[in-house]
């Protein structure tokens, strides 16, 4: 057990290994062995649940091992409070795709089922890794498998889709790659030793100007990936022709990895440029939120409504992060819990009418609710989710941004609220369209209602929104020392930063604080000395 | 001439016995057995491989570090390029076998030229003089022109042949020229030599002049901008495997001397061209790579993805920092193996004259090779520099060694361009998985088996357990870097 999390990371890829040499037609035994070793992972991923210890806001199940010593580079794993339900939302949804696609691929299901698993196994290594190019090649790694799911399972106009995936994303992570190697020469002239581990980076104080540029970097890399108003264009495109499975993982876990990068980089290494740019993000979490929503309201396709009211869900999500006080994120955190259930639900609903009808045309459809009464139930479920409705998990997370980000943006929460009204327009209007009202064509009286293995995938989804929403602290209570924790090395960054001006107030109006004074002493008489007199300087 | 010497130029005296042997067996009487001349070229490279590394060994005893005159060394620097160009020829030969047979020309004659070639890469790698370099690098090149149009009945062949010739031997003289103009005011063409004369001259434009030409010259070899143009042509012109040659093995001879002129002879004059080679740097990687964008053919997209490649390699030569040294070594062999890879892919395709040469003949592969279409990926992902292949390994070295020179600017033009060109790499990975309709034809054989599946395995291996490689480079490089840190506390 001492290694489970590295057990977490390979066992997918051990059944992805395994499976390679599986022949091509034993298209059970494939499914089931990827059903198989993603519900191992998820059990395993909750023994590391069950064993987690609240009160510690540090690491836990730590595993650390040399992997490139000339660098300082150790394959390093650890999950604190803002990693595990992200790491368990991973191996949740795994298996609901597996599940929900059990009748649905017919191309190719062997390498259908490789890719995901491939894909799980970065994912969680994205959330688990502890060592900042661990990170990194994780995060590369997610690339690939996904770009061949969109590629090859995906639509009509796929091939355009999974390259601008591609790229889009590689662009940014490139970039990010710079910074990761700036940072690790910052902490080398630090410590006198490379030194990749991001505990350690976390102690680095680095002067505002730089960490302007490394935020930059950084937060271009996670704002495409989450994505963020202006870098959003590209995950409209992904998820109309990505198959079901591709749009849960793509929306459910790949967006929070941006998410996730926010928090686990972006604010403990740069926190004064958060302090900075929080406002800018701000600015453009909001756009997002609103925009996200108006263009969700005149979809008329059903995919591209779930995709763009993504964009408008994370923009909560961002909102929340930049925030920066505890509630906020925490709120955050959950949000990105409820989205991963709430429009993974909706886009493997989607995919369950598309299977049926081929189509996802909103005027394709109505009255389905008479046809497919169980399958409209989990719908509307899931759609109030979404919205927000008390009782369920989106409320909570919604609630607990705005009330967080009130106290330090008011003007932005309120009109960030202002998303969670048009949440309910387009998603309502969207189930009223479809569900409810007269059966207007002759096919929707015929549809098939929904199988075993959708309701089966469906099932843990539903339970978990009713969960998060009648008892959310299940959920916050592991989160909270870790956020804590986290905003204290914000405010100390954010204190750093302040006493630096501080410093320079102080020489100017002659009333050193221990630290001023220090630079009296030390250096050669600053240059404020001459802001006080500006006769004698002449 | 003592004992000692003969034991620096061991391996490459057999290798010149052995190539000449190749060359007049046919005329011996062995022409009959046209199949057995693989065979002898392959016995051939062991035995000089296993020479270099007695050789290595038993120089690492002798109280002297080079010989002839300090004309010739046998470092760490050359011992690993000299094993990694053998390796590179030996699966050259392997790619070839398969193209010969179709043909109507002679065996022996190609194998031999291709041993002549490595002899010269060899001097180069081990060159620690202007004049024992301009030699290794002469015979390299002549060998190559005739290989380029070693199939004279084709047109194509013989016009690539004809360009390269052409411009590459009026590159020669320029590179001459600079050579003599810098031996002119330095007085010697020892690099070391240079090095010390050069730590006394404030400044002379005839020097610089001499610079110049000299990296010009050498910009030409490696095919940075602007003295690119002749590689599409080359590439797409001449026989594959010898495309193969000319983008991996002599270019990464001509990287071998490159670096080593520089960080030996020339870096106390840093600060003159290390903005200029920045320059050509992001001119190769800017172009190269835009280029790549719009061809078809893979042989074109291949050599313009090369230009771009020569740039990232000039990275870790301007920076001159023994990040920058380890990160042209390790950057070499990743690009080398990565790229071998692909050449076998593409000549797994080849059926008939040209196929395998347009992207579109790479459409369903993976129905038909799934296991190579996967390598291919792999390959690709190297080249691109994405992990968990060699290939990011060695991006990480070059980047980091211009972040550390300075070079931020440089380094964020080099990760666009990576993106860029994760795009034309991506259309062959678009071509081999997400097209449907046609079925690939493959003619897949042993020997190509063996080269892709060594590449895939050292892609792979070093990317995901980098750490021997960077031992070994750091190794390697230790003789080139000291010379560099030396000199660099004397001058100043």
């Amino acid at each position: 057990m001492n290694n489970i999390l590295s057990w977490i990371v390979w066992l997918p890829i051990a059944a992805a290994v395994i499976l390679a040499f599986f022949p091509r037609n034993a298209v059970t035994a494939i499914k089931s062995l990827g059903l198989g070793a993603s519900i191992v992972t998820f059990g395993l991923s909750f023994v590391v649940v069950q064993l987690f210890q609240d009160s510690v806001a540090t690491f836990q199940f730590v595993e650390s091992h040399t992997w490139i010593p000339q660098w300082g580079i150790r394959y390093a794993l650890g999950v604190d409070g803002i990693a595990i339900w992200l790491v368990m939302l991973t191996t949740l949804l795994t298996p609901v795709v597996f599940l929900s696609s059990w009748n649905a691929i017919h191309k190719h299901p062997k390498e259908y089922v490789i890719a995901f698993l491939i894909m799980e196994a970065a994912m969680i290594g994205v959330f688990m890794a502890t060592d900042i190019l661990v990170f990194y090649v994780f995060f590369e790694l997610t690339l690939l498998p996904m770009y061949l799911v969109i590629g090859v399972w995906g639509g009509a106009n796929r091939i355009y889709a999974a390259i601008k995936f591609f790229l889009f994303t590689i662009s940014g992570s490139l970039l990010m790659l710079l910074g990761i190697i700036y940072l690790a020469f910052l902490q080398y002239h630090d410590v006198g030793r490379p030194d990749f581990s991001i505990a350690h980076l976390y102690g680095l104080s680095i002067p505002m100007h730089t960490q302007a540029i490394l935020f930059a970097a950084f937060a271009l890399a996670f704002a495409i990936k989450v994505p963020l108003f202006p870098l959003h264009t590209w995950l409209p495109d992904a998820h109309v022709e990505a198959p079901t499975g591709g749009s849960i993982i793509l929306a459910g876990v790949m967006l929070k990895m941006g998410t996730y990068g926010f928090l686990r980089f972006c604010l403990p290494l740069f926190p004064d440029a958060t302090a900075k740019y929080a406002k800018l993000m701000i600015i453009l979490a909001v756009i997002g939120v609103i925009y996200g929503a108006l263009v969700s309201w005149v979809q008329p396709d059903m995919k591209k409504l779930v995709a763009y009211s993504s964009v408008s869900h994370l923009g909560f999500c961002v909102l929340g992060i930049f925030a920066l006080n505890q509630t906020a994120i925490e709120g955050s955190i959950l949000q990105m819990v409820n989205h991963g259930l709430s429009t993974g639900a909706l886009f493997l609903l989607v995919g369950v009418i598309y299977e049926r009808r081929h189509t996802r045309m909103l005027a394709d459809y109505g009255g389905l609710a008479a046809t497919m009464p169980l399958y409209a139930t989990f719908f509307v479920i899931t759609v109030l989710s979404s919205v927000g409705l008390p009782g369920l998990n989106g409320f909570v997370g919604e609630f607990l941004i705005l009330a967080g980000s009130f106290k330090t943006h008011p003007t932005a929460t309120i009109i960030a609220a202002a998303g969670v009204v048009l949440a309910a327009i387009y998603l309502l209007w969207l189930v009223q369209r479809v569900f409810f009202g007269p059966v207007t064509k002759e096919e929707n009286r015929s549809v098939p209602e929904i199988a075993w293995n959708e309701v089966a995938a469906m099932v843990p989804l539903v339970v978990l929104m009713v969960w998060i929403g009648v008892h959310p602290n299940t959920f916050l209570r592991k989160m909270s020392p870790s956020v804590q924790k986290l905003m204290t090395t914000v405010q100390k960054g954010g204190q750093r930063g302040q006493v630096m001006v501080a410093g320079a107030l102080t020489r100017r109006s002659a009333a050193p604080s221990p630290r001023g004074r220090g630079i009296w002493q030390r250096g050669p008489l600053p240059s404020g000395e001459g802001g006080r007199r500006p006769g004698e300087g002449r | 001439m003592t004992w000692n010497d003969v034991v620096f130029m061991l391996p490459e005296i057999i290798l010149s016995i052995g190539a000449s042997l190749l060359l007049i067996a046919p005329v011996i009487g062995w022409r009959l057995k046209e199949a057995s001349a693989k065979w002898a070229i392959l016995i051939l490279l062991a035995i000089t491989a296993l020479s270099v590394v007695i050789c290595s060994n038993v120089v690492e005893g002798l109280p002297q570090t080079v010989s002839y005159s300090a004309m010739f060394a046998l470092d760490g620097f050359a011992i690993f390029f000299k094993l990694l160009f053998i390796t590179a020829i030996a699966m050259i030969v392997l790619l070839s076998d398969d193209f010969l047979r179709e043909s109507r020309y002679s065996a022996w004659e190609y194998y031999s030229l291709l041993g002549f070639a490595l002899i010269g890469m060899m001097f180069m790698a081990s060159g620690v003089h202007l004049a024992s370099i301009y030699i290794g690098l002469e015979l390299m090149s002549l060998s190559s022109y005739i290989l380029t149009g070693f199939f004279k009945n084709e047109q194509k062949s013989t016009e690539a042949a004809m360009k390269y010739f052409v411009l590459g031997t009026v590159s020669s003289g320029i590179l001459l020229y600079g050579i003599s103009l810098i031996y002119g005011v330095t007085g010697s063409l020892n690099l070391l030599t240079i090095a010390k004369a050069m730590s006394t001259i404030i400044t002379n434009d005839a020097l610089m002049f001499g610079i110049m030409l000299l990296g010009a010259g050498l910009c030409f070899k490696i095919a940075a901008v602007p003295f690119h143009v002749w590689t599409p042509d080359v590439y797409e012109g001449a026989p594959t495997p010898i495309a193969a040659f000319l983008s991996t093995a002599s270019k990464g001879a001509a990287v071998a001397i490159f670096a080593r002129i520089f960080y030996v002879g020339l870096h106390d004059f840093q600060l003159d061209w290390s903005n200029i080679l920045a320059t050509i740097s992001a001119l190769s990687m800017i172009l190269g790579n835009l280029a790549a964008l719009t061809q078809d053919n893979v042989k074109r997209m291949l050599a313009y993805s090369s230009i771009g490649h020569a740039g990232y390699v000039l990275l870790g030569i301007l920076s001159l920092n023994a990040m920058g040294l380890r990160g042209v070594l390790i950057y070499t062999l990743v690009y080398v193996f990565a790229n071998l890879g692909i050449w076998a892919t593409v000549l797994m395709l080849r059926r008939h004259e040209y196929a395998g040469e347009r992207v579109d003949d790479f459409e369903g592969l993976h129905k038909r090779a799934p296991f190579w279409a996967f390598a291919m990926i792999i390959f690709l992902l190297s080249l691109g520099g994405i992990p968990p292949t060699a290939g990011f390994i060695g991006k990480y070295f070059l980047f980091a060694a211009a972040i550390q020179s300075g070079f931020g600017w440089l380094a964020i033009i080099a990760v666009l361009m990576s993106a860029v060109s994760m795009f034309f790499y991506f259309r062959i990975v678009v071509a081999m998985y997400l097209r449907e309709g046609r079925e690939a034809e493959v003619a897949i054989t042993p020997a190509l088996k063996l080269v892709a599946g060594v590449c895939l395995a050292v892609t792979l291996i070093f990317g995901i357990l980098p750490a021997p490689l960077i031992n070994q480079a750091t190794e390697s490089s230790s003789w080139v870097a000291a010379r560099a840190a030396i000199l660099t506390h004397a001058g100043r």
